[in-house]
């Protein structure tokens, strides 16, 4: 660590200092959900023994040359298309640069000319984010390091290295500055994250490491320059960027603010003291000594291609919130709509809504009690429907409809009405609910003049009154009804 | 196919015992010969000479009888081993064979065993022909002389106190010397025909893309091509006829099928039009260039038109491809780093261990190179090098356009001058480099050429004459060669 | 010693490029590398007088385009066989020493 590391205790609250803004942009690398590797015909496949997923191009054996998987092209092309990029001709390039991991000594990757750029994504607010570009690369091998300090790279006495990931196919997501909070940094990552899902290019899982993520961290006043930034790696999880990237601004901040200038560096993410660390200045960096791929020849998707990819697109988490936001009338960025998509349980929502229910309690219902269910929950979307049916039309209350759909849900379905039955949830109808209304108001006359005066809140005794009466068979709605009209 | 052989090499056939490549697959498949006894013959020469003239790195005797027997055995059993039935042929040591060490005359690869074959060295065994050894080249085909080679120089088998040229120096020794009818070399900037020339050869560079790369080991992956070497010109359309074609291996590889060329060796010249180029670097021996005049001359003889073509830009060859050669080299020899196959030097750290590794197992010509390659693409300098010479290659490729609108092929000197002395040029790179300033433009361009051995110089070593042809302009090229050939024999040898 | 550098290229440019080609080279190798390398510069600067402004550079000589192979699997090498070549190999991996000084 040198002299001017200024150490920030992490997480003192605020996370930003009155008069600084946040200017962050994300660097995402995806891996790729093909069968095989960029440039070969091994496993593209995680967890396996070592080194049983390698070839001559893999192992940047003499003699061995590249050729591009087409399937991994399309995802590429899937994934620029689902960031609204331009899809343009594109060339691969050699990033010269010596580690052990890295087979050849260079990484295949694209440069100048990328498969994928200008696009954007939209966060749940509407915000948008700027995409520069998302090109095509290969993954490194792995090393594990042995002896020292709990598999740290420093003060180990050597490294293994497995070459089963080197040659994965990535894609590089490489975002514009355009994101102001840690908050949006999160959210960025997570709506990224389901569109790559969702359009299948990826299993994009963080924690196993086939979505890694960087930050480009800087802070400035409003309106000043851009600030000297700093990337930060090693962020393994969601809220581990948002943490890393509120840490690293606060600290950026306090080296202004005790009138230091910031050294542009590469900085390493630590999970268990919440702080990070430089990893290498800039001074020492690399000269990579780009220049096109020989072995390769240019990558051109004709129109018809790019037509076809974008043709056969899934519509996409934002297009769902809003299917979901029109057809139940709850906001787009309501945590029900988020829930509900990101789980992919909106097409069942609609299908609910399709069968005769009403869409806001299918809404409600679904985001309540499908939260270990899939896309494609067990419960036919018929039968949710007759028992919200029910619920609207007074024959169940809202704490007998809870019931009757952890029944539902724990059959994998059934008739509501047989439930309700079953559960002594008889309809109680409008005759003898008036009756205790009547006797409710008879014994709490002071409650009821209360009421009548216009004090709304006298109203909830009455209910109180009522519900004990019915032993809870009372729909509440329908109670409240009966006061009304009679208050006149 | 027939049998009887309408042009005869220089060692040519004696009674009924076949030695070119196309007799003996001939011979083997009719069943008139044994392929073991084909390779016995070849074998006895090597051990004869070959302590001499050092054209192997490894001679594989013992896999190459079994590979013999096998064919003979199908032959027996009333099978067809395919077109290059027990055609003995020697592999320059930068080809990758299963289980068989692959050098590249380099220390840093000393021990490897590849685990696949280079797709020619697996097309080869597919048709029959039985490989006999890994021929000796400069390490990983950097030079004119195979004097860069970690394992001794080959010698020339015409003059052993002259070098076989390089870099593929082995390969064209083998045939010279008749330890093979055939081998296979690669050619960056001329390291196929040069050595052909020196050698008293044929020798084939074809269009780039024609023959896969998938296992030759690469120097510079935008130039190199694999090409063969013969004693006759049909030798190098059978062997070319055989290993070319599409590989999917191969990003580079032109998708078409394999070059058609034995049914247009007896076409003849008349009609074509040869290119002299006017402004030809200059520096040849004049030996050389009496040589070149005479192959217009016989040429004309035969019915060929001459005309002359200019290309302004051929003078800059040489910068441009010692620019772009080594640039492509620096990062392809990134790989020797000691961490997964061939040589390590142990050390406290990767980093140093990198260092001293790739420090003892390269020679100084590979490090000149990749120091020069990686300055040329280092930051602050790609523009003024590495830029500046893809540009120049433009140039190059452009002028090549505009000449073969005029002419079907070009004539010039293969090498400036015939086989040097060893030790001669040893010390000065430059002076060495010079020797390809007639060949690289074509690798530049990624065109065809060919050295036909076209007579002597006045002290009796072999000269060439390198016919060079547009892209996939290998039917003309094999033409004019071969009527280059025909008028050698017609003379006796003499002209 | 004295010092080998020319207008073309310095001793300390060579230094820097034996580094990144990870050559170890001493002191005396590079003061005859930078003057071979700067000899060749000499050589090679007959084209810094050509005007290349509206020239396409040319990086391969075959135009070819769109070349791809399908996303099938293959079996892997043998493991044992790609080890055996290994300088050293531990655990079904390959051995190296400590990784350091290689982030830069
Ligand atoms: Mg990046
Ligand atoms: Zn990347």
């Amino acid at each position: 660590m040198s002299p001017t590391e200024i150490v920030v205790a992490p997480n003192d609250g605020s996370y930003l200092i009155d008069g600084y803004e946040l200017v962050c942009g994300l660097e995402v690398h995806v891996e790729l959900a093909t069968a095989t590797k960029l440039f070969s015909a091994s496993a593209n496949r995680f967890g396996d023994e070592p080194n049983t997923h390698i070839d001559p191009v893999t192992l940047g054996l003499p003699g061995a040359l590249p050729v591009l998987n087409r399937h991994a092209v399309e995802l590429a092309m899937r994934i620029g298309l689902a960031l609204n990029c331009t899809v343009q001709p594109s060339t691969f390039h050699r990033k010269n640069y010596f580690y052990p991991d890295m087979p050849k000594a260079y990484q295949i990757s694209q440069y100048d000319q990328p498969i994928n750029i200008d696009g954007w994504l939209e966060l749940p607010g509407g915000k948008r984010i700027g995409v520069e570009r998302a090109h095509l690369e290969e993954d490194t091998g792995k090393s594990t390091h042995i002896g020292g300090t709990g598999g740290r790279i420093h003060g180990s006495d050597y490294s293994l290295i497995d070459f089963n990931r080197a040659g994965v196919p990535l894609v590089e997501i490489v975002g514009r500055p355009d994101i102001a909070t840690p908050d949006e940094a999160k959210q960025y990552v997570t709506e990224l994250r389901q569109i790559l899902v969702a359009v299948g290019a990826s299993d994009a899982k963080m924690e196993e490491g086939s979505m890694r993520c960087d930050a480009n961290v800087s802070v400035r006043k409003p309106g000043a320059p851009l600030g000297t930034r700093c990337e930060i790696k090693n962020v393994n999880s969601v809220r581990s960027l948002g943490r890393a990237i509120e840490y690293e601004a606060r600290r950026q901040i306090a080296l202004i603010e005790a009138g230091e200038s910031i050294r542009q560096e590469t900085r390493h993410w630590d999970e268990t003291d919440g702080r990070t660390h430089t990893l290498r200045t800039k001074e020492d960096a690399d000269d990579y000594r780009y220049f096109l791929e020989p072995d390769l020849v240019p990558l051109a998707p004709d129109a018809d291609w790019i037509e076809a990819v974008r043709a056969a697109l899934p519509m996409l988490p934002r297009e769902r919130r809003s299917r979901l936001s029109r057809a139940t009338g709850a906001a787009a960025d309501a945590e029900a709509v988020m829930v509900v998509v990101e789980r992919g349980q909106d097409d069942y929502v609609l299908a609910v809504a399709e069968a005769g229910a009403d869409a806001t309690r299918a809404l409600v219902h679904v985001k309540e009690a499908y939260a270990e269910q899939g896309p494609r929950p067990s419960v036919p979307a018929a039968d949710l429907a007759r028992m919200i049916v029910m619920e609207t039309g007074g024959k169940l209350t809202s704490t007998q409809a809870k019931t009757v759909l952890a029944e539902l849900v724990a059959n994998g379905g059934g008739d509501a009405e047989a439930i309700a039955k079953s559960n002594g949830f008889e309809a109680m109808d409008t005759s003898a609910l008036e009756a205790i209304v009547d006797e409710a108001i008879a014994a709490q006359p002071d409650a009821w003049a209360k009421y009548c005066s216009g004090e709304e809140k006298a109203m909830g005794a009455l209910v109180g009154a009522i519900m004990k009466a019915s032993k809870g068979k009372a729909d509440g709605k329908a109670v409240t009804a009966l006061l009304q009209s009679k208050r006149g | 196919m027939s049998a009887t052989p309408t042009t005869t090499s220089s060692g040519a056939s004696s009674g009924n015992t076949p030695t070119t490549a196309f007799e003996i697959a001939a011979a083997v498949r009719a069943g008139s010969v044994k392929a073991i006894e084909v390779l016995e013959a070849h074998l006895a020469r090597i051990a004869e000479r070959e302590s001499d003239i050092h054209a192997f790195n490894l001679v594989t005797a013992d896999a190459a009888r079994e590979s013999a027997r096998r064919i003979d055995g199908m032959v027996a059993a009333g099978r067809d081993p395919g077109a290059l039935a027990g055609v003995p042929i020697a592999l320059k040591d930068n080809m990758c064979t299963r289980g068989v060490p692959t050098t590249c005359s380099s220390r840093i690869l000393e021990g490897w065993k590849p685990p696949y074959d280079a797709t020619v060295v697996s097309r080869l065994a597919e048709l029959g022909a039985v490989s006999v050894g890994k021929t000796n080249l400069d390490e990983f085909a950097m030079g004119s002389s195979t004097e860069n080679s970690a394992f001794g120089v080959t010698l020339n088998p015409r003059d052993i106190s002259r070098v076989a040229g390089g870099s593929s120096g082995g390969s064209a020794a083998a045939v010279a010397a008749a330890f093979a009818p055939v081998s296979l070399g690669s050619d960056t900037g001329g390291s196929i025909r040069q050595p052909a020339a020196l050698c008293g050869v044929v020798g084939v560079k074809p269009t780039y893309g024609t023959v896969s790369r998938y296992g030759l080991v690469a120097f510079a992956s935008s130039l190199d091509q694999i090409g063969p070497f013969s004693a006759d010109v049909r030798d190098s359309a059978l062997i070319l006829e055989s290993i070319s074609g599409h590989d999917p291996m191969d990003s580079t590889s032109i998708p078409q099928g394999p070059l058609d060329l034995l049914s247009v060796l007896d076409h003849g010249v008349k009609g074509m039009r040869i290119g002299r180029i006017t402004d030809m670097p200059e520096g040849a021996d004049p030996d050389v260039l009496e040589r070149l005049e005479a192959a217009f001359d016989a040429l004309r003889a035969a019915g060929a038109t001459i005309v002359d073509v200019e290309l302004p830009s051929l003078k800059y060859g040489l910068t441009a491809y010692y620019l772009i050669a080594p640039a492509e080299a620096s990062s392809n020899l990134a790989r020797y780093d000691g961490v997964r196959y061939g040589r390590r030097v142990d050390a406290v750290d990767t980093n140093s261990m990198y260092m001293a590794t790739r420090a003892a197992g390269f020679g100084d010509e590979v490090k000149r190179r990749i120091m020069l390659g990686t300055y040329a693409l280092s930051a602050g300098y790609y523009d003024a090098y590495y830029g500046k010479a893809l540009k120049v290659r433009r140039l190059i490729s452009d002028d090549f356009a505009r000449a073969y609108a005029t002419a079907d092929v070009l004539l010039t000197p293969t090498s400036p001058i015939p086989a040097f002395k060893v030790g001669e040029k040893a010390d000065d790179p430059l002076a060495m480099y010079l020797c390809d300033v007639y060949t690289i433009p074509t690798n530049l361009a990624g065109h065809p050429a060919m050295s036909v051995p076209f007579g002597t110089s006045r002290d009796g070593l072999p000269i060439g004459v390198q016919v060079m042809a547009s892209t996939l302009g290998e039917q003309p090229m094999f033409k004019a060669a071969a009527a280059l050939e025909r008028h050698m024999n017609d003379a006796g040898g003499m002209s | 010693m004295p010092d080998p550098s020319s207008e073309r290229i310095s001793a300390a440019a060579v230094a820097k490029v034996a580094r990144l080609a990870r050559l170890d080279v001493g002191d005396d190798e590079i003061a005859r590398m930078t003057v071979q390398l700067a000899g060749m510069l000499e050589h090679f600067a007959d084209i810094d007088a050509l005007d290349l402004s509206d020239v396409e550079p040319m990086t391969q000589p075959y135009p070819l385009r769109n070349v791809f192979r399908e996303d099938v699997v293959k079996p892997s090498l043998d493991r044992d066989e790609v080890l055996a070549n290994a300088p050293v190999a531990e655990d079904g991996r390959f051995r190296v020493p400590p990784i350091i000084g290689l982030d830069g």
